[in-house]
């Protein structure tokens, strides 16, 4: 697809969590996403550090947007818009992407859009599969978000659903990893655990499977799993971790999955989308498909590349906003570690 | 010569612009929970005041700490961002060297800015212009007990031995005049690159705890 000549130009930096995300866009083609994690610095803390994270950002900017301008072939002056993830996320890892994104709209003189981070994992689709049905039913999953949104237009209107009551569903990974004794961040690992295992070998809890709900709740899961981990080694017995990797990663994707169908029925919606970190998990990939054919619903996942953080679903989404003609946020902007979904740009 | 600085380091957000002569315009609010929001107003006062435009800025300086890291990188990361649009260098000048520099001293004092958690930052100086080894974080009751304090960590913790007339920020009128000065000698500025002298708050974690007793 040749991108329209009036369609906005808009690079978007993502630093809310431990990834330096830059993207470039033209409307919904995607030109450059460039990535700088800090993932490896972190690993041996078992979970992100966020002072950790915040000092990896100030590193990895400018290095991350140059290299983002050198992929698209573009120059700064060839930008329309700035956008950057404004919230929710970690408050320092925010405030380094913030500034930098008011610094480069100063300095170039182009608009600033501060956005939602949840909303830009929705948005981010499109880059890949094309406009958005108006509505459509999103499911976010990640290491810190756990959410059923419903998605009337991704510019304009985002409505919480339904959200997770503790762990978010990558929290529960990296948790049951550490407790198989694999590295963070956990979904990779035991993702490729599992598939050597057999996902009804142990029959672990599924939280909240029949509350009416549309939330979610991880945290027992993830005792559960503990416990019979712990209770094999008190008996001296083997503990298989295929086995316990594949039953617990089911227990998760059959009720994530379960209840995204129930939203889309409920709200008579036939276009359900899944994002977010843990989306890159094959086995959500698969069961999600599975269920949603089963129920003719349309389902879409981005690549993996495109689930995990990163500045592209930023600029996807700023790319939005510019074309619905909202208007830029002001150069004072505040970083908001707990910006609510609701609240789609600032 | 017109460089714009601004420091982030401190409970002061503070921008100013220097043309190589004098300062043309300063503007500064002290708020230690708004440093992201407050700098890049800032920045559009002075030039707004001075009647420049940000084209006709040729270096950019932050002050790189110490302070709290929080505030300190919202500076070091507008500096470097801003540099790169403008094509000019971003510079990073020590926060304790502009407090020193406005304090005008020619005899030896030392600089003291608050670390929080019962701690300042702080360095020796023989004059307002020259710094004697690195800045330091340290508990108040440990700093050299002889010369003369400025800044507000002394007024914090040490408020008898204040130097008169002594600021209690890093200025951004100061800190571009102080970046002019070494501009205009030949001297090379550092990168604006962040001076943290603590390592993050952060444990290996041993085994998991067990869940079962």
């Amino acid at each position: 697809m040749i991108p329209m000549a009036d369609e906005p130009l808009v690079l978007g930096i993502e630093t809310s969590c431990d990834e330096t995300g830059v993207g470039i866009v033209r409307g919904h083609t995607l030109l450059a996403d460039t990535v700088a994690s800090s993932v490896e610095e972190h690993a041996r803390f078992g979970g992100v550090v966020p002072e950790v994270a915040s000092r990896a950002h100030l590193e990895a900017m400018t290095p991350t947007v140059e290299r983002a301008l050198e992929r698209a072939g573009l120059a700064f002056s060839d930008l329309d818009a700035i956008a950057v993830t404004a919230g929710p996320g970690l408050a320092g890892a925010l405030l380094v992407g913030v500034a930098a994104a008011k610094a480069y709209s100063l300095g170039l003189g182009v608009p600033l859009y501060g956005v939602n981070h949840l909303a830009a994992h929705v948005a981010v689709d499109q880059l890949e599969h094309g406009p958005l049905p108006k509505p459509c039913i999103a499911m976010l999953v990640s290491g810190g978000h756990s959410s059923l949104l419903l998605v009337p237009d991704v510019a304009k209107e985002v409505i919480p659903l339904g959200s997770t009551v503790d762990d978010a569903a990558g929290e529960a990974f990296d948790k049951v990893a550490r407790v198989l004794g694999l590295p963070f961040p956990g979904g990779p690992y035991i993702d490729r655990e599992a598939r050597q295992g057999s996902g009804t070998a142990v029959a672990f809890p599924r939280g909240k499977y029949d509350d009416g709900t549309l939330d979610f709740s991880f945290s027992g899961l993830k005792t559960a799993v503990a416990r019979w981990v712990e209770a094999r080694e008190a008996s001296g017995q083997r503990v298989h971790v295929p086995d316990v990797a594949a039953s617990f990663q089911e227990a998760v994707v059959d009720v994530l999955t379960r209840k995204a169908v129930a939203a889309c029925r409920r709200h008579g919606v036939d276009d359900l989308l899944v994002g977010g970190g843990v989306a890159a998990n094959s086995r959500l990939r698969a069961l999600a498909q599975e269920r949603c054919d089963a129920a003719g619903i349309r389902l879409r996942v981005p690549r993996p590349g495109l689930c995990t953080d990163n500045g592209a679903m930023v600029a996807a989404l700023g790319s939005d906003l510019v074309a619905a003609g909202i208007a830029p946020s002001h150069l004072d902007l505040p970083a908001d570690s707990s910006l609510p979904i609701t609240t789609v740009h600032v | 010569m017109l460089v714009l600085a601004f420091d982030t380091a401190t409970p002061a957000v503070t921008a100013a612009l220097h043309d190589g002569e004098r300062v043309l315009a300063e503007s500064t609010t002290v708020d230690a929970r708004r440093h992201g929001e407050l700098l890049i107003p800032a920045v559009e006062i002075v030039l707004r005041e001075a009647g420049v435009v940000l084209r006709e800025v040729t270096a950019v300086v932050a002050g790189s700490g110490p302070g709290p890291y929080t505030g300190l990188r919202v500076g070091l990361m507008t500096a470097q961002a801003l540099a790169s649009t403008l094509g000019v260098p971003a510079y990073g000048i020590c926060t304790l060297d502009a407090v020193a520099y406005a304090s005008g001293l020619s005899e030896p004092f030392l600089a003291v800015t608050d670390a929080r958690r019962k701690e300042v930052f702080w360095a020796s100086y023989a004059d307002a212009r020259t710094r004697l080894g690195d800045p330091s974080v340290d508990r108040p009751q440990d700093l050299p007990t002889e010369p003369p304090l400025v800044g507000a960590g002394a007024r914090l913790y040490a408020p008898d031995r204040l130097a008169e007339n002594a600021p209690d920020y890093p200025f951004a009128g100061a800190l571009a005049a102080l970046a002019a000065e070494r501009l205009a000698a030949g001297d090379e500025l550092g990168p604006a690159r962040p001076i943290y002298l603590r390592r993050p708050d952060a444990k290996v974690p041993g085994a998991p705890k067990k869940v079962t007793a």
